[in-house]
């Protein structure tokens, strides 16, 4: 096991999104077996990182043999593993959906391309070590989800992707002033080289003024209120598994990862940012939960929950203990598998009844029993019922704050959690349990590719809590603490790994 | 009592017929000599793509994509794409990604710097390609009307 | 002072997006609002009396704007270009769709 594959979590997915691109209307099937294969080699390579970081500590790769700070370095640590893994996992599992799903849509391999240059994308803003690389993979990957939310041209897609797009847009814009103020105070981009060079030049207001321009947009790709109007749209009117995927994993790659990593390693936390992360962070939760009460419409309800769980990863992450951080990357894991998991369902109903209406659905579970019952194991394990892994992340959650004496904060995120639970309850009466409406008599189940990835994602969402079993939390959420812990010493571990 | 012709007036057609040729063959040499002067392969790329889409323009629809169809624009753009992955998967296998494997010459000639008149080449298909094959999407969406 | 009018560039196409009401006019505030951006960027590696970074046979190093923007700015400029290209196709579509350009018309989705 070499340090060469690094580069292959980029490769593969444009590799195989172009290839797809060029003969995928030609041979039919193409698409589905190769996607399917991408997807399943970049999850057993982020795997095989893991033991490779443990093996070597943080690998560094030149790319085109050229050393950084000249050139652009693509960097292997414990946190970057880490959310290899969540990305590639939900993307398996969601490419293994779609191949019996998008057969109700035109055009199944401009889907696949499309999906795959968003993966290429958001692997390259987890792998890159360069800051205005960061910035091209996140526009490829944010120009691919504005594609894919306008999927199927129906009137609410293009009105949503129309709104997501602008938004996305300006929040890309202030990202790319935010690099150039960065840049001409430091005359360099690489993340390590601005990290060493900021702690020898110290702070100036120039910093602050950066900080702020990062928070609004990557708080924007992240859906932070106040910067969240565009996920209520966007959300429920994408196909299923690109809600899975947008939900589920890019907001965190794109926006609360990107925000770890510049925050903590590369401008350093303070604790005026750590207080502006944690407000915005029990603002969205509170916000999300609130407004996640009210609704009818069963995705635009678990878009709300995304916002609302969103802010619980940033309140944990915020609090910059190691207790605190280790609880919001948990939850981050967690959230990933079940919110994907939630979403997944919602698509089964759809392609089951044909509608998202809650008030129009009832005791779906008798007659599709797989969705029923994972959908019950995904609610209860994001209201945090013990031992499923939510309540573990939770409890951390409000542990970590109670540590951090920040009391008020702590008792905000019990009451959200209770609320939480109880806009749950309300799906799974609404939809779940109770009489079989007449309309809906003659649905059945949904074909196996769904089926399979719905039981795979809640048998993770059952065994989560195993995460922080000693032996295993070591190698996987510890270490990734650990680097963001590291903070300003990152320049140092960077450059001395460079062989 | 004259029949509706595609495209403009005469006098636009016959200056197309003069420059568009010299338009092209500008366009080639900014890609080709990215490596020595201000340009490359996104420049080039376009104004490649503006010849066509000048061809469109003064001549109408049918002529134009006689010269160059949609599924033909299609195969370009992939090519495109591939060539420029397959040289930096190439340089992957030998050493590191994007390495400069080919003999790099005298410097400030045109065969010279390795393997970016490559990249620069394979940058420019699918640029060209891509914005000719939007630029028809476009106006086919427009000119079918009330289409799906 | 040049900073101060890429400034006012940018918060005119800010402008535009947040107020306008038809939605080509919005793209061309997105536009607008990009390009400043872009403007900006490139004039942080202004030196002074600079002369264009090509290196030609008989040309020394010194003396030359910062190249590194430049080509960075290159990217910007196309990725610019595919968002503007894809906004553009679903505005054409939402036209089709709602029979109308005005965005005050187009709100099929509440709450």
């Amino acid at each position: 096991m070499k340090h060469e594959l690094i580069p292959l979590f980029v490769a593969i997915p444009l590799g195989s999104a172009f290839l797809i691109s060029l003969l995928g209307k030609r041979l039919k099937g193409l698409a589905d077996t190769l996607s399917n294969l991408a997807t399943f080699s970049l999850l057993f390579l982020s795997f095989l990182s893991i033991t490779l970081v443990k093996r070597l500590g943080v690998v560094v790769y030149k790319v085109g043999g050229w050393i950084p700070p000249i050139g652009i370095c693509m960097v292997l640590d414990s946190l970057t593993s880490f959310m290899l893994i969540t990305v590639n996992l939900v993307a398996f599992l969601v490419t293994v959906y779609s191949i019996s799903y998008m057969e109700r849509y035109t055009s199944k391999w401009k889907f696949y391309t499309l999906f795959l240059l968003m993966l290429a994308g958001m692997d390259g803003v987890i792998v890159t070590g360069d800051l205005f690389n960061l910035f091209v993979f996140l526009e490829i990957a944010s120009i691919a989800s504005y594609a894919l939310v306008a999927f199927g041209v129906e009137h609410e897609e293009l009105e949503a992707s129309f709104k997501y797009t602008v938004m996305g847009s300006v929040a890309s814009s202030f990202i790319l002033i935010g690099i150039a103020l960065l840049y001409s105070y430091t005359s360099s981009l690489n993340m390590a080289d601005i990290s060493r060079v900021l702690t020898e030049k110290g702070n100036s207001r120039i910093l602050s003024f950066v900080s702020g321009l990062f928070i609004m947009g990557f708080g924007l790709k992240a859906a932070l209120v106040p910067f969240h109007a565009w996920l209520p749209d966007a959300h429920p009117s994408a196909p299923a598994p690109i809600s899975a995927m947008l939900s589920g994993v890019l907001i965190k790659a794109l926006g609360v990862y990107a925000l770890m990593r510049i925050f903590f390693n590369v401008l350093g936390i303070s604790s005026i940012l750590s207080y502006m992360l944690m407000s915005l962070g029990v603002i969205s939760m509170v916000l999300g939960g609130l407004l996640a009460l009210g609704q009818e419409d069963i995705k635009r309800l678990f878009a709300y929950s995304s916002i609302s769980q969103i802010g619980f990863v940033v309140l944990g992450i915020g609090m910059g203990t190691t207790l605190g951080i280790l609880a919001g990357l948990f939850h981050l894991f967690n959230h990933a598998t079940f919110k994907s998991l939630l979403f997944l369902n919602s698509g089964s109903i759809e392609y089951a009844t044909g509608t998202r209406d809650l008030r129009k659905m009832g005791g779906l579970t008798a007659k599709m029993p797989v969705t029923g019952y994972s959908s019950l194991i995904g609610s209860m394990s994001i209201s945090g019922i013990p031992p499923l892994s939510g309540f573990w992340s939770k409890l951390l959650i409000i542990l970590a704050a109670i540590e951090a004496k920040h009391f008020i904060f702590a008792s905000i995120a019990v009451l959200v959690s209770i609320l939480t639970l109880a806009y749950y309850l309300k799906v799974q009466r609404l939809a779940f349990f109770g009489e079989l409406k007449d309309s809906l008599r003659g649905i059945k189940e949904v074909p196996l590719t769904m089926k399979l990835s719905m039981i795979a994602l809640s048998i993770i969402c059952i065994f989560g809590g195993l995460l922080l079993v000693p032996g295993i939390q070591k190698n996987f959420l510890s270490s990734a603490t650990q680097a963001l812990m590291n903070g300003n010493n990152y320049a140092q571990i960077i450059f001395g790994s460079i062989k | 009592m004259k029949t509706e012709e595609p495209g403009m007036s005469l006098i636009v057609k016959t200056i197309t017929r003069l420059t568009v040729g010299l338009i092209l063959l500008y366009g080639i040499y900014i890609v080709t000599h990215g490596h020595l002067s201000p340009g490359g392969g996104f420049a080039g790329g376009v104004i490649i793509a503006l010849s066509f889409i000048h061809l469109m323009l003064a001549f109408g629809k049918e002529l134009a994509l006689k010269k160059l169809n949609q599924s033909l624009s299609s195969l370009f753009e992939g090519f495109g794409a591939i060539m420029f992955l397959t040289i930096a998967l190439i340089g992957f296998v030998g050493g590191y990604f994007f390495l400069n494997f080919i003999s790099k010459g005298k410097p400030f000639n045109l065969f010279s710097a390795g393997i970016i008149p490559l990249c620069n080449i394979a940058i420019c298909f699918k640029v060209g390609a891509g914005l000719f094959a939007v630029f028809v999407a476009l106006t086919l969406l427009r000119m079918n009307g009330k289409k799906g | 002072m040049i900073y101060l009018m890429c400034f006012s560039l940018f918060s005119i196409g800010i402008y535009c997006i947040l107020v306008k009401r038809n939605l080509i006019k919005i793209i061309i505030g997105l536009g607008i609002a990009e390009y400043a951006v872009n403007l900006f960027f490139i004039l942080l590696g202004y030196r002074l009396r600079g002369r264009a970074p090509i290196l030609a046979q008989d040309q020394v190093v010194e003396n030359m704007v910062d190249p590194l923007p430049q080509a960075l700015i290159l990217t910007a400029i196309v990725i610019g270009l595919a968002v503007t290209v894809l906004v553009v196709a679903i505005a054409l579509r939402i036209y089709e769709k709602y029979g109308t350009f005005d965005i005050t018309k187009v709100k099929k989705l509440r709450g």
